[in-house]
């Protein structure tokens, strides 16, 4: 079923990603993690439909976010990210997928990892937390090419100055801020071992990111004792693309 | 590992084309695999999607799950690949 949404704001995150607020007059609410398509048509009737992570908290209202990231061939993301207005529709559907999902009833730990623009769907996971008031302990490790490609930075800066409620680690690939501890590189299994939850914790981890990335980090978490059923992932391909 | 073994995702990106098809959130199902026995979560299958349809494999023994093709106003469905499908209402 496809519903239409308005857009209501448009907040540029990088130099090369955009957050779109949609107004979804018909919105049945969603959890944290879940995704919408994208369906765009051409006048001719040629139709592309794309997945993009809803980055707002999960909440009753009937305006999501989108954060998306503009991919240099891509067949969509250059128009969501350069040439939408506010006052454009675009087609949705959605929400979809209950398995990569985080809910304010989980009390246990909850490791996150992300790999670039997969901190989207954990980033809602997060605003829900804080939205619902949970105490469940959360930590983020989230690996960047360099710090001026980060989304939400200081919102995640502010959450984790803010009691601590999330513990932040980056992990830099390409350029690290001056005096950073760790030369660029990519997480590693030291890098998981000394910043995401013991196994002993019992965490349930969520990693996100292109397909290389969640491979070899759900096979870090895997080596230092974390079950794999306790780790759900999400991969997006080479391209950013699902579709 | 070579690169061309990164080429799916997970079962979840199948979710959208799935939801076209059944009332039910088929990704959070499990299903088990009719040639290796496993039982594992839809979300959690090997899903590739640069063919012209969506081919979903069991992330145990790879044998093909479910195979999803639109053409033009029919969609054909593929499920024999999956011996049960076990959801949660």
């Amino acid at each position: 079923m496809w519903r239409v949404g308005k857009v209501v704001a448009l907040y540029d995150e990088t130099a090369t990603a955009r957050t779109i607020t949609l107004d979804v007059s018909d919105w049945p609410g969603h959890v944290a993690g879940q995704h919408v398509d994208v369906r765009l048509t051409a006048s001719d009737g040629y139709s592309a439909v794309r997945s993009y992570s809803i980055a707002s908290a999960a909440n009753s209202e009937r305006r999501i976010q989108l954060t998306v990231e503009r991919l240099p061939d891509g067949e969509v993301s250059p128009y969501l990210t350069q040439e939408i207005a506010v006052g454009d529709r675009l087609e949705l559907r959605g929400p979809i997928g209950g398995w990569f999902v985080w809910r304010s009833q989980q009390t246990e730990p909850i490791q996150l990892v992300a790999g670039g623009s997969g901190i989207v769907p954990l980033m809602a996971m997060i605003r829900s937390r804080a939205m619902a008031g949970s105490t469940a302990p959360f930590r983020l490790l989230y690996s960047v090419r360099e710090p001026e490609v980060a989304f939400y930075r200081e919102e995640l800066q502010a959450l984790s100055d803010h009691d601590g409620s999330v513990n932040l680690t980056y992990a830099y690939t390409r350029a690290a801020p001056r005096n950073w501890p760790r030369p660029p590189s990519r997480i590693d299994a030291p890098l998981i071992a000394n910043t995401t939850w013991p196994s002993n914790l019992v965490p349930t981890c969520y990693v996100c990111g292109p397909t290389s990335f969640v491979e070899s980090v759900t096979g870090f978490l895997s080596s230092s004792g974390n079950s794999p059923d306790k780790i759900r992932t999400e991969r997006f391909g080479p391209t950013g693309d699902r579709k | 590992m070579s690169s061309h073994t990164y080429d799916y995702l997970d079962g979840n990106a199948a979710a959208g084309e799935l939801s076209s098809l059944f009332t039910m959130d088929v990704t959070a199902a499990r299903g088990q695999c009719a040639h290796c026995g496993a039982i594992n979560r839809f979300a959690e299958a090997h899903l590739y999607m640069q063919g012209p349809g969506l081919v979903a494999r069991c992330s145990v023994c790879q044998h093909v799950l479910l195979r999803l093709v639109n053409a033009r106003e029919r969609v054909f469905l593929d499920l024999t690949g999956m011996a049960c499908l076990i959801l949660d209402t």
